[in-house]
């Protein structure tokens, strides 16, 4: 990284052994399971595919979207890099209006401060918005340990917590459960469900609903994530399809919001493209049922004492890397992983973190250093679907790339394959070492003892030749045909 | 004009077919063909696999191999890619300005072959025959790094006896992706099962593509499960006529109820 060139100290990174941003396994060992899951390789095909078209179907209303996207890129580029004197705004901010600002360097500070907050609030139990950031951080971990009850309170949040599962998609946390899974998990776990509960949506909607109505209407102290927060105004917002989000930030005494440093924007008029770009890109739907907005606090409205927590937890780091930092550019749509051929397939839990999809592989080897999830920027075919739906316009095939430059350059030591790949650029860069090596290749016809494929392959190789076939190399390369052809091959 | 041809590293040493008949395709449109004997490879698999320093002097001796070429026409549309996208920025960053900008400029005049066919020459009929049932696969890098369009399926319109068959899905990855193939190999597999499955459909005989490598991979997987079609790039396909057929396009057409 270039501060290590400067001498510069290296800028801290996401502390190890708190929140969800590692796996313990690879991305190829995780997908090696999940692909063999056919109830959850249908559920992700049905599920992803219905998104996708929805999301084309909105796009292609507004004429104007590629200026749009190009907008949004501009301005999110604009805000990074005075991102310092913006946030100091918003807490100027938010601040003037009855609220309190808490800086937190990291997942730990950040639970440290929460759990602090509940417990001076007396709280025994806190509603939750579906937020992000208090899953990259283990935030109900840490109100578990510290004695008090966390209940995720968005729909498919609802469904994983209930069924002691991890999110797997950042829009649809449980986009891997179809509905008859649901009902399942709600028949068993829900106290007073109807024993008659069937798998139509409508019948689980209301079942959800009596479920959480009763914890909101007790609830008196709430977290929440953000969208976006406005530093010209300190204005925080949320948006959301249920109205569960509402709830949580309008019924509670006590909001607090845990938001990662990126997510600002300068100006109230800024909102207009993101919100915009957000609800088509993320759900297909040309505006978002629920936009919550509040500044601070307002007198005999809503929560009476209001927190906004700050969050580092690695992302100074990631604004230091020039082609990296782009992925803090992302407003978590989703849109990303709705057309990955890899995310449709190996599903989001394969990734190992909260993070999954293209964005994922970008953003949490980042904010972990890229040595704690070294397999995720290779978890890509770089076939640029991404890159076209993305609203803000994040080049995630590049910084795929990059990842893996500074993975490889991050070794001490030489591997078997980057002495492999040495040796390949020494040939591959001096022509007559280059056609030598192309005649020793074309002897790998001898493996084949005169059948048009090459048998299965030891090595790195038999990745390949496990599942596809290998023609055996032809008699004659292209280039010694056209040296024979043209009679010494001089142009 | 005299065209420079850049084989690719994976056509010169695989399947010479492809740049044989770039070749005899250009020329048969009237153009003086030039084979520049120092070319190797793009540099795309060192830097898309992590290797980008590596990568300078693949870069370097493919700027040295085009030098003397006013245009350079390749049957890849990953490895035009690469020149126009990875090469000038690869150079740059290892802090090599002058090999940079010397890449930029040849990538000025790189073209993949459909689009120097369509928007160079001008040209959708290339008097080409090749009665068969053929559905076209967009690679990746073509479709979205080149944006190449529809100037690949013009072309196969205007064939004659080409009964050209649309591909379902067929904007999505074939799960080819250079080592990603090798080192994510079963969900690459996946991709690719869904991606065969897709061609079968179509019940075509061929199924082309305008990059070797994506073909290697669909091709590697539909001969692994003895299915009867079989991929045939893109220049192979303009090269034929019906005189001059290469070994491998041999067949005749199947008879469909």
């Amino acid at each position: 990284m270039t501060a290590v060139h400067l001498g510069m100290p290296t800028l801290p990174t996401a502390p190890r052994g708190v929140g969800h941003l590692r796996g313990t396994r690879s991305f190829p060992d995780e997908a090696r399971d999940s692909l063999r899951n056919g109830q959850l390789r249908a559920n992700l095909g049905h599920a992803t595919t219905t998104i996708r078209g929805k999301r084309a179907g909105v796009v292609a209303e507004l004429p104007d979207w590629e200026q749009l996207r190009q907008a949004g890129a501009a301005l999110k580029r604009a805000t990074m890099a005075r991102l310092d004197d913006h946030l100091e705004e918003l807490e100027r901010q938010v601040t003037a209006r009855g609220g309190t600002v808490h800086w937190a360097r990291d997942a730990n500070e950040a639970n440290e401060i929460v759990v602090r907050l509940a417990r001076e609030a007396g709280a025994r139990e806190v509603v939750k918005v579906k937020s992000m950031a208090t899953q990259e951080i283990g935030l109900n971990e840490a109100l578990e340990a510290a004695g008090i009850d966390a209940f995720e309170t968005d729909l498919a949040e609802l469904i994983v917590q209930l069924g002691e599962d991890k999110p797997s998609h950042i829009l649809v946390p449980a986009i891997h459960k179809n509905r008859s899974e649901v009902r399942e998990i709600f028949a068993r776990t829900m106290p007073d469900v109807d024993p008659d509960l069937t798998d139509d949506p409508r019948q689980l909607a209301m079942a959800a609903r009596a479920h959480l109505r009763e914890r909101f209407l007790r609830a008196t102290f709430a977290v929440s994530g953000a969208n976006f927060a406005v530093a010209e105004t300190g204005t925080l917002s949320v948006v959301e399809s249920e109205g569960n989000g509402r709830m949580c930030l309008t019924l509670p005494d006590t909001l607090v919001t845990v938001m990662g440093i990126e997510k600002l924007v300068p100006t109230w008029r800024d909102l207009e493209v993101f919100l915009q770009l957000l609800p088509r890109s993320s759900t297909g739907e040309r505006m978002n049922p629920y936009t919550s907005t509040w500044a601070g606090v307002t007198p005999g409205d809503g929560p009476q004492d209001f927190h906004l927590v700050l969050l580092d937890n690695g992302r100074t780091a990631v604004l230091a890397d020039e082609v990296g930092r782009e992925a803090l550019n992302c407003i978590r749509c989703s849109a990303c992983l709705n057309v990955c051929p890899v995310y449709e397939r190996a599903g989001g839990h394969a990734y190992g973190s909260v993070y999954p999809g293209p964005i994922g592989a970008i953003l949490s080897p980042q904010l972990t250093g890229v040595e704690d999830n070294a397999s995720l920027p290779y978890a890509s075919s770089l076939c640029g679907a991404c890159y076209d739906v993305c609203p803000v316009a994040i080049d995630i095939p590049s910084i795929l790339v990059h990842l893996r430059a500074e993975h490889v350059e991050a070794q001490t030591h030489p591997t078997a394959e980057s002495t492999a790949f040495a040796a390949l650029a020494r040939v591959m860069s001096r022509p007559r070492l280059w056609r030598a090596a192309q005649r020793a290749a074309g002897l790998g016809r001898f493996l084949s003892r005169g059948k048009p494929v090459l048998p299965r392959l030891p090595g790195p190789a038999a990745g390949w030749t496990r599942s596809r076939d290998l023609p055996t190399p032809p008699a004659e390369t292209f280039q010694q045909w056209w040296a024979k052809e043209n009679g010494g091959g001089r142009s | 004009m005299k065209v420079a041809v850049f084989a690719t590293c994976l056509v010169d040493t695989l399947t010479p077919q492809v740049g044989i008949a770039t070749v005899r395709l250009l020329q048969r449109l009237g153009h003086e063909v030039v084979v520049p004997p120092g070319q190797s490879c793009c540099g795309q698999m060192h830097v898309n696999t992590g290797y980008r320093r590596d990568a300078v002097s693949i870069v370097a001796n493919h700027v040295r191999a085009f030098a003397g070429s006013d245009v350079i026409v390749s049957p890849s549309g990953s490895c035009v890619a690469s020149i126009h996208h990875q090469q000038a920025q690869v150079a740059r960053r290892a802090g090599d300005t002058a090999l940079a900008e010397a890449a930029q400029e040849l990538a000025g005049r790189t073209y993949e072959l459909s689009q120097f066919l369509v928007d160079v020459l001008g040209v959708t009929d290339v008097g080409a025959s090749y009665p068969h049932r053929v559905t076209y696969h967009p690679t990746c890098h073509s479709l979205r790094l080149l944006r190449v369009g529809d100037r690949p399926l013009q072309l196969l319109r205007a064939v004659r006896g080409l009964d050209l068959v649309e591909l379902p899905g067929a904007e999505q990855c074939c799960g080819f992706g250079g080592t990603f193939a090798v080192k994510n190999a079963e969900t690459s597999t996946a991709m690719l099962t869904d991606k065969m499955a897709a061609v079968l459909s179509t019940h075509a005989e061929v199924c082309t593509a305008g990059d070797a490598s994506c073909l290697l991979h669909i091709g590697g997987g539909l001969t692994r499960l003895t299915s009867g079609t079989r991929t045939v790039h893109l220049a192979e396909i303009l090269a034929s006529t019906d005189g001059a057929r290469t070994a491998t396009q041999v067949t005749q057409p199947a008879v469909l109820a």
